[in-house]
């Protein structure tokens, strides 16, 4: 589904991130850890051609990201605030994805029924705007956005930090759900060693913008990963 | 502790995303500080002189007009004048005695520059009295006094901000008294201006106003000090949520999508509402030229000029910012599903129903003549065939981000020294002006109005092709845009 190759990135000369192949097949769930700075983030902005390769480039389904728009109807993401629009309501917010998605008010009502539970009474129907929710409840409302219209890849930054033990495992349940799905291609980056293992079959480790480790997930790959961070 | 404090001031100042930018941009708002600065010496220096040659006394003249005077002050300060309660947050939890906290905060907001203008136009009046005369003490009670309304006026201001609705209502009331009093009708001035006679005319009545500011001022203290918590005084206000929900828009597709959400941007946030109001005040640009107030602009260049400004002031305020006003999600923008040609198509919309709609308003224009209107309606269709791109195409390099919470930088910002901006807003003025003084020259008003709208009516049927160029610059343009939004938050 997504192929990368020689792809790297330079700031003012200094290399973020190199990585001279990754393929990731449609349906996997694929999971990015490493410590803050090491290019996870580099990584996805590629992928959603937020920024410019330095070299090489992002196959998104046969669409090259840097070159044709064409990956957008089946692509959604959710990075950080800058994908939500402040002074909409979360209502208004998911509609208005959704209209873009060519989803009917009615079909964003059925689909936000869905993820009741995981708003737990703190999005819907507040009378608030986005800008004035709370860091958690601005993250549950970009990620179910970027769960609208069914999209073949989901990008997500970061998806667990922010949120509270029990938003953490509601969150885990949606994930797992998506990821059991063969159509979805699912990737997430963390912190959250545990978390990332928990949700993902494969987990790659970036560090210094390199691939250091690119496991399939089993019963060793936690104290694999812990051992192999724990410097 | 105060030093500690200047140090922070001081670099908050050099370090301010407006004061880190090229060296040009810094060399044009000193220019523009000295200009401003001037135009209130001069103002202040002359006018006792003008209005003693026209009207006899200046002082009874100036006691009357003092009104109008200080209640422009106070909204203007209502609308820009922001109190930084935010920079109070990081302290309040350091060892800082609260008292020193808020006479700080207090402290700054005398310093600020909405009340050194005054002593730029006070000053050099108070000059003219002495040097026509006038007893000294006298007039440094009078200068007092006004100095003591200039702070009063801002220690109000403190009290009165982030109160709803409050500049409208204020405004209301001035246009109301301002319209009685135009018409002869009821005149407050009159009642008001023995006051201000009083201030030097009774030796004792400067007090006053002294009394009045330090009571001022030990209410904001009060007040401040009590309210000093995170979610009191320096609370971050929430608004009450907009219920309207478009439905109608619904009918034209993504299109009516994005239509949708500009008009919510436009009605929620300050910065593009303060751009709206300006937008309105260019409808009445037209008067200073139709009316022949202003002998040099009595040609039909300027009149043209003005014809341009008069429809499209949404056009130039609000266009010249897309895609700005999305900087905030512009990541959103750039990977949800929309192909960029719908974005720009939307904005397009937006910018030529709001011309056709301002087209309509300006009918009572009629009144200078069917050639002065005449002259409007081609104005708009060149606003809605060819300016309506060309500010679209500057906009792809404009690059500010907008913050759309702060009404502030609507005025003055660095936005116009992007020589790529500014050779593509060349056009939009320069080339009806010459057309209509052509056609005006050779035949007269028809065929230069014609000549206008013919090139509007031109750029119109190229929509295909402008969108084409425009579309493909956003694409080259597209990651240092999304670089440049980046830094806002930084």
């Amino acid at each position: 589904m997504i192929q990368a190759q020689n792809l790297s990135k330079k700031y003012n000369g200094v290399q973020v991130l190199n990585i001279p192949h990754i393929e990731i097949p449609q349906g996997q769930s694929f999971g990015l850890v490493g410590n803050n700075g090491t290019g996870k983030t580099t990584f996805f902005s590629l992928l959603l051609d937020l920024i410019e390769p330095t070299t090489g480039q992002v196959v998104n389904n046969s669409v090259k990201v840097n070159e044709s728009e064409a990956w957008k109807p089946f692509t959604a993401a959710f990075l950080d605030e800058s994908f939500l629009i402040g002074y909409l309501t979360a209502e208004e917010y998911f509609y208005f994805v959704g209209e873009l998605r060519g989803q009917s008010k009615a079909d964003i009502d059925a689909f936000l029924l869905k993820y009741d539970e995981f708003f737990n009474g703190e999005i819907l129907s507040r009378k608030k705007y986005l800008r004035d929710l709370s860091k958690g409840n601005m993250k549950k409302v970009g990620i179910i956005a970027a769960l609208i219209g069914d999209p073949k890849v989901i990008v997500l930054d970061e998806p667990f930090a922010n949120l509270d033990p029990t938003t953490v495992s509601r969150l885990k349940k949606i994930i797992r759900e998506l990821a059991a799905s063969p159509d979805v291609t699912l990737l997430i980056s963390s912190h959250d060693l545990l978390h990332t293992v928990d949700v993902c079959e494969r987990i790659v480790a970036l560090s210094h913008g390199e691939i250091v480790k690119d496991i399939a997930t089993s019963a060793e790959t936690l104290r694999e990963l812990e051992e192999f961070f724990a410097v | 502790m105060f030093r500690q404090f200047l140090m922070l001031e001081w670099r908050a100042f050099l370090r301010s995303a407006s004061f880190a930018s090229s060296l040009a941009i810094k060399i044009f708002s000193i220019l523009a500080a000295v200009y401003f600065g001037g135009c209130f010496l001069i103002l202040g220096a002359a006018a006792y002189f003008i209005i003693e040659n026209s009207y006899g006394d200046p002082m009874p003249v100036v006691s009357r007009f003092l009104l109008y005077y200080f209640t422009a002050d106070l909204l203007t300060r209502l609308l820009l004048q922001k109190i930084p309660v935010i920079n109070i947050r990081p302290l309040l939890t350091l060892p800082i005695k609260r008292a020193t906290i808020v006479r700080f905060a207090l402290g700054k907001t005398a310093l600020s520059f909405f009340n050194f203008i005054h002593w730029f136009a006070f000053i050099p009046f108070f000059a003219s009295m002495i040097y026509s005369g006038r007893p000294v003490l006298q007039s440094v009670f009078w200068l007092i006094a006004m100095m003591a309304m200039v702070y009063i006026s801002n220690f109000l201001n403190i009290l009165l901000n982030n109160k709803d609705n409050l500049f409208y209502i204020f405004l209301g009331i001035v246009a109301l008294i301002a319209g009685l009093h135009y018409y002869d009708v009821f005149d407050l001035t009159v009642y008001t201006a023995p006051l201000f006679d009083a201030f030097f005319l009774t030796w004792w009545a400067f007090l006053i106003p002294v009394v009045l500011l330090v009571g001022l001022v030990t209410i904001c203290y009060r007040y401040f000090m009590s309210h000093l918590r995170l979610d009191t005084g320096l609370a971050v206000k929430q608004e009450e949520v907009d219920a309207a929900s478009y439905e109608w828009l619904g009918r034209y597709g993504t299109i009516g999508t994005f239509l949708k959400n500009d008009i919510r941007l436009i009605k929620r946030n300050k910065r593009s509402k303060s751009t709206l109001i300006a937008s309105v005040m260019f409808l009445f640009y037209g008067l200073l030229f139709f009316t022949g107030i202003v002998p040099m602009y009595d040609s039909p260049g300027w009149h043209m000029f003005a014809a341009i400004f008069v429809t499209g002031g949404f056009l130039f305020t609000f266009g010249q910012f897309v895609p700005s006003w999305d900087s905030a999600y512009y990541n959103l923008m750039m990977t949800q599903n929309i192909p960029y040609r719908k974005y720009l198509e939307a904005k397009w919309w937006l910018i030529v129903l709001a011309t056709l709609f301002s087209t309509v308003i300006t009918i009572p224009y009629l009144y200078f003549g069917i050639n002065i209107y005449l002259m409007i309606l081609c104005g708009a269709v060149y606003n809605i065939g060819v300016n309506s791109y060309l500010v679209l195409w500057g906009g792809a390099y404009t690059k500010t981000p907008v913050d759309l919470n702060s009404g502030k930088q609507a005025f003055g910002d660095k936005k116009a020294f992007n020589l790529k901006t500014l050779l593509i807003s060349l056009p939009k003025l320069a080339i009806p002006v010459i057309l209509y003084s052509v056609g005006a020259y050779f035949s007269g008003p028809v065929l230069g109005a014609a000549l206008v709208a013919l090139a509007g009516i031109a750029g119109f049927a190229l929509r295909n092709r402008m969108f084409d160029v425009i579309q493909k610059v956003y694409k080259t343009e597209k990651y240092s845009t999304i670089e440049a939004y980046k830094q806002k938050s930084a």
